[in-house]
């Protein structure tokens, strides 16, 4: 079985994002960048599949700048046979990284495409969604769990009020929650070993699918500040402000 | 032209997320239809045909509860409006992007404001920055942050018409569900939210804490990440980024810590109470109310004063 993993490369979790003075965009200069830690997840995932033999060949790709090659090293220190950059200068939207997936998917036929279930710099959760209606193929988002058995996948998905079980037929779409389980850090000789490893790099352009941005970008601003309020030192003085203070007893 | 929201329910009972999208859709147009697919959707439509505002209403009960049949119901409907919006919810942000993918359209997730009816407000970066984004695109197909908009409100209920569902694929089954029983109200949508972190060291504690405080103020449970992380508290009662968002008009959180991420998530809440023994806490930065304090003595005698003023 051959898989398919995206890996973005994002502004990692810890750094707080800044907002241009001008509101034109978000400041990423000299910030810590990461792999987006919902595509770790679908990496591991594919590893672990690998490692039980259900998996033959597992394909990561990231599409951005020539710096997210160093995503996909990571992605090669923590065991992906392959790698490929799409590369592109743009911040490309959604709409535009699903058809280069779904072009590529048509090339390397996989059976499985799997990724992050968001980017937690755009936050969309849409690219999966996409891919599968590009591909005309089933999908299964949010999953907490995934059992592989000849042509078809069992997922437990994470969905409100609890937890919804689907059997999809593959090839499919299935983009991963939390839960689904702890990447490992990758090993200082597996490190070592995935900066001799090649990576492919191709042009996003070469794929000939339609890039433009479809939503332009008119501004983008700082939230309203929340500031902080007052320190109470008493249970009862917290519950007399909430009556008749706050009002919202 | 007009606009067509897609109702999240479960069985008969019509999601409240639903009334408040339809709130959101009256700022794009003010012809708003109403779909309801999927299992006992007749029931449901009949709660949203009282929407205030609403045209008519249009359910297909032969729609199996998966996102493909949905797909496949919605699409022969598509062209006849100018904007298709779901709420953000499980069902909704499923469904959007891939009827978005089907039709070309490139889909905007989580709007909170309608400026126009091709403009809107949507947060990125864990809501740390607010994009106000154009799209040139013939037809909108959104997801509405349905917490930030107000109901709409009751009205004399509209004509519901029957639909047929298309055939859609079989390449997808749903095997089961397991959804979790409460007596409580629903975390996205209830007045007050008690919610719990890791600071409370376990299951057992976690329930014997919030629970009793919880039934005491009719609140919803809900946790940080780390608690969820840590099997504290269920999945679905995380709150934060990548969780739940939430709205309430009192949110007390007992051992939260306050990560990015979670503050995320209750950003709109109207007022925060942080209970937390580390005075560090980040989540005083943004609580209206902070007490410093072990929930272990605080909890109880919040318990007493909340008898004192009747609760």
């Amino acid at each position: 079985m051959k898989i398919l993993v995206l890996v973005k490369r994002v502004l990692d979790f810890n750094v707080k994002v800044r907002v241009k003075a001008d509101e034109s965009g978000v400041d990423l200069t000299n910030l810590k960048m990461s792999m987006n830690p919902f595509d770790e997840i679908a990496v591991e995932e594919a590893v672990r599949l690998k490692e039980k033999a259900v998996a033959t060949d597992v394909l990561a790709v990231s599409i951005g700048p020539a710096q997210a090659q160093d995503t996909l090293r990571t992605a090669l220190a923590m065991g992906v046979d392959r790698a490929l950059l799409i590369n592109t200068d743009e911040d490309l939207q959604p709409l535009a990284v699903a058809k280069l997936v779904a072009t590529l998917a048509g090339s390397e036929k996989p059976d499985l495409i799997l990724m992050g279930k968001q980017a937690i710099d755009g936050d969309n959760n849409a690219v999966g969604q996409i891919v599968a209606a590009l591909l005309d193929c089933p999908q299964a988002t949010f999953a907490s769990s995934i059992e592989i058995e000849q042509d078809q996948a069992t997922v437990i998905r994470e969905v409100d009020g609890g937890l919804q079980t689907i059997s999809v037929d593959l090839p499919a779409v299935i983009t991963t929650d939390l839960r689904l389980n702890e990447p490992r850090f990758a090993s200082l000789p597996n490190i070592m070993k995935a900066r001799k490893k090649p990576i492919e790099i191709k042009s996003a352009a070469a794929f000939g699918v339609d890039l433009a941005p479809r939503l332009q970008v008119l501004r983008v601003s700082e939230p309203p500040r929340r500031k902080a309020g007052i320190m109470v030192d008493t249970a009862a003085d917290l519950v007399g402000r909430l009556h008749s203070e706050a009002g919202v007893l | 032209m007009a606009v067509l929201v897609i109702a999240d329910h479960r069985g008969a009972t019509l999601h409240e997320a639903t009334t408040r999208t339809v709130h959101a859709a009256l700022r794009i147009c003010g012809e708003v239809d109403v779909v309801v697919l999927g299992t006992r959707a007749q029931e449901a439509a009949q709660t949203a045909a009282t929407i205030c505002g609403v045209r008519q209403v249009l359910a297909a009960e032969d729609v199996a509860d998966l996102v493909e049949a949905e797909e496949a119901a919605l699409v022969p409907l598509a062209e006849h409006y100018e904007a298709i919006l779901a709420p953000s919810t499980s069902v909704g942000k499923d469904l959007i992007p891939r009827l978005a993918g089907r039709l070309d359209v490139a889909p905007i997730s989580d709007v909170v404001e309608v400026v126009d009816a091709k403009t809107f407000v949507r947060p990125i970066y864990a809501s740390n920055a607010l994009e106000t984004i154009r799209t040139s695109d013939a037809k909108v197909l959104a997801t509405v942050r349905h917490t930030i908009f107000p109901p709409a409100g009751k009205g004399s209920p509209c004509a519901v018409k029957i639909i047929a569902a298309s055939a859609a694929p079989t390449t997808s089954r749903l095997m089961s569900a397991q959804q979790a029983k409460s007596d409580r109200p629903e975390l996205g949508s209830a007045r007050i939210v008690v919610s719990g972190g890791r600071a409370l060291g376990s299951e057992a504690e976690f329930r014997a804490v919030l629970e009793p405080l919880a039934d005491k103020l009719g609140a919803a449970i809900g946790a940080s990440r780390a608690a969820v992380d840590a099997g504290y508290a269920p999945n679905d009662s995380q709150i934060g980024q990548t969780g739940k968002i939430v709205a309430p008009d009192l949110y007390i959180a007992i051992g939260i810590s306050g990560a990015i991420q979670h503050l995320a998530g209750i950003k709109d809440a109207k007022v925060i109470v942080a209970i937390n023994k580390d005075p560090e806490a980040p989540i005083f930065q943004i609580a209206d109310y902070g007490l410093i304090g072990e929930y272990q003595s605080v909890i109880p005698a919040l318990m007493v004063e909340l008898d004192n003023v009747g609760r």
